[in-house]
């Protein structure tokens, strides 16, 4: 499954796409494509439907319970409300990454391995899943993915603590860690740094600019320097529709769109 | 700079409210202590006196009323007391946790509301109504379900007493589920868990000290229970060896009895001393649920 033949350039397309929240519509018409293996940043004022089309991506906005969706989101060539897509399957190829750090109320070692257990019974489709991953194999798992988001040092000789016990920054590298491990394509992340002090917000964009390439990375911010330094494309939202989308460098120099330009100079906002 | 004299009617009101809500406040304390004073008062002289202690907790001949020679054996009640109570937990805990489950994790909307209401009013029903109930339904269905002489025994009480139970341990259980945070929830889902995997690995284990507190207050609730008890149980002195037996309880021998003695008798004073063992043990059973329940917010 994972072998396909060639990766699709899109990671993420969405076409037509609407979205209310009960009467309020929050995403008109979106078309949006997010090329594979690029770090893309959603950008715009509070309330321009950002976070919303991020949520979308993995339906976890769905939670809500009075959400309605029209139009169509394809992710890595699935179209994600197909009536033959399993859900949990779509949410395996998708990671997120919150706002606030939300590790698990578990060790350092379970919230890395929270994923994989939970998908460990239903991964009917991989044919690589014969059996339950041995101790040995879960102990390097684990190394593997706190090496690859800079904590394994830190945290190697107390992986058995509450992983409330980290810093925020910690939490954070941590949150990211426990996706890797059941392989997402797509990392999801609703402005993953705001929590977090510039030492740990370098830190976290560091990690997120060593990811790109391996993984398709959209990322929320508010922070427009931030949107400037750890991205490679940008999206500009306004009043729940996409604006401009473009090379990062592109559209701080030289904007299309008025409202674009005016955001980012920070007229409003 | 002189000051100005700030007592005006609006300092006077404020003053007079504070110490109003204040004397409110404490009142709990002072009603707490005065009623454990007047117990202990009541008892005490049959404690330090007649009271035989090895008698009291294991001779079951409860017999206060004999001219000749009168007993105060507390075993029986104890053990009908326990054997009720413990019936009652065992059948509430399944029922009120997985209704409490139910509601808080995974019923929605209009659902949620109407079963929450509906549960706050089962509540709310007087516990004589639950001894009619006893009395006038379970009996004869019992007698005809198990085809037993007496259908007035452990089992109509318990039964009577889980459902009177159910209820505020389903509703503390429920406080003790919503009180998880919603982002782990939401963490968990994004990791593609299904509901009942966030449930089970993280929503049951993070509110388990709640949950321990919901069936400890179920546990001191049943115990202290009295009216329905007494009409359901059989309200004959016995040790139980049987789920069909006919038992007594602390509670309804101190209701049924008390009246009937003359004030400062010893059997008067007897009746209190199993008072001071109800207070004590629910004293207990309540203290410790709200330490387990502090205990979450510590951590």
């Amino acid at each position: 499954m994972a072998d396909a033949p060639k990766p699709p350039k899109c990671a993420i397309q969405t076409r037509g796409l609407n979205l209310w929240y009960g009467d309020f519509q929050a995403l008109f018409d979106v078309d949006f494509d997010v090329p594979a293996g690029r770090v893309t940043g959603l950008i715009g004022p509070s309330g321009c439907g950002k976070s919303t089309l991020l949520r979308s991506v993995n339906r976890i906005v769905e939670r809500l319970g009075y959400v309605r969706t029209t139009g169509t989101i394809d992710v890595l060539g699935n179209d994600i409300f197909g009536a033959n897509v399993e859900l949990l399957q779509v949410r395996k190829q998708i990671g997120m990454v919150f706002q606030r750090p939300n590790p698990l109320p578990l060790s350092i070692r379970d919230n890395v391995l929270f994923g994989l257990r939970t998908h460990g019974s239903s991964t009917g489709t991989g044919a690589d899943h014969k059996s339950k991953p041995t101790k040995a194999e879960e102990a390097q798992i684990v190394e593997q993915s706190l090496r690859t988001v800079l904590l394994w040092d830190k945290v190697k000789d107390r992986l058995g603590e509450p992983a409330i016990r980290l810093s925020l920054e910690e939490q954070q590298k941590l949150c990211i860690a426990r996706l890797l491990p059941v392989k997402p394509r797509v990392l999801l992340m609703d402005e993953p740094c705001s929590a977090l002090d510039p030492d740990g917000t370098a830190a976290v964009e560091e990690l997120i600019w060593s990811l790109k390439g391996d993984y398709t990375i959209l990322i929320v911010t508010h922070n427009m320097a931030q949107a400037r330094r750890a991205t490679e494309e940008c999206a500009f939202m306004l009043h729940g529709r996409l604006v401009e989308h473009t090379e990062t460098a592109k559209m701080f120099v030289s904007p299309k769109n008025q409202s674009t330009a005016d955001y980012i100079e920070g007229r409003y906002g | 700079m002189q000051h100005e004299d700030v007592r005006d009617f609006h300092w006077y009101v404020d003053k007079a409210m504070a110490s109003l809500v204040f004397l409110g406040g404490i009142s709990a304390i002072v009603f707490i202590i005065g009623i454990f004073l007047f117990i202990t008062r009541e008892g005490f002289a049959f404690i330090t006196q007649s009271m035989d202690i090895r008698e009291f907790f294991f001779d079951p001949a409860w017999r206060p009323t004999s001219d000749s020679n009168p007993t105060y054996g507390a075993f029986a009640l104890i053990a009908g007391t326990a054997s009720i109570t413990g019936l009652a937990v065992l059948l509430s805990i399944p029922f009120s946790l997985g209704a409490a489950i139910y509601i808080a994790e995974f019923a929605e909307g209009r659902t949620r509301e109407i079963l929450k209401i509906l549960i706050e009013l089962l509540a709310a029903i007087p516990s004589v109504v639950w001894g009619f109930i006893g009395l006038s339904i379970m009996n004869p269905l019992i007698i005809d379900m198990f085809d037993v002489p007496v259908g007035l025994n452990i089992l109509n009480a318990g039964v009577i007493l889980a459902l009177m139970a159910a209820p505020i341990m389903t509703t503390i259980a429920e406080d003790a589920l919503k009180a998880v945070p919603d982002r782990y929830r939401e963490a968990a889902e994004a990791l593609g868990a299904t509901r009942w995997q966030v449930t089970l690995k993280i929503v049951l284990p993070a509110a388990k000290h709640g949950l321990m507190a919901a069936v400890l207050l179920g546990v001191g609730r049943g115990f202290g229970e009295t009216m329905a008890v007494l009409m359901a149980s059989g309200h004959s002195i016995n040790v139980p060896d049987g789920l069909f037996d006919s038992v007594r309880a602390l509670t309804a021998t101190i209701a049924a009895e008390l009246g009937e003695t003359a004030v400062g008798s010893e059997h008067y004073q007897a009746l209190f001393t199993l008072g001071i063992l109800l207070f004590a043990v629910t004293f207990i059973i309540n203290l410790t649920a709200d330490l387990v329940m502090r205990g979450i917010k510590r951590s």
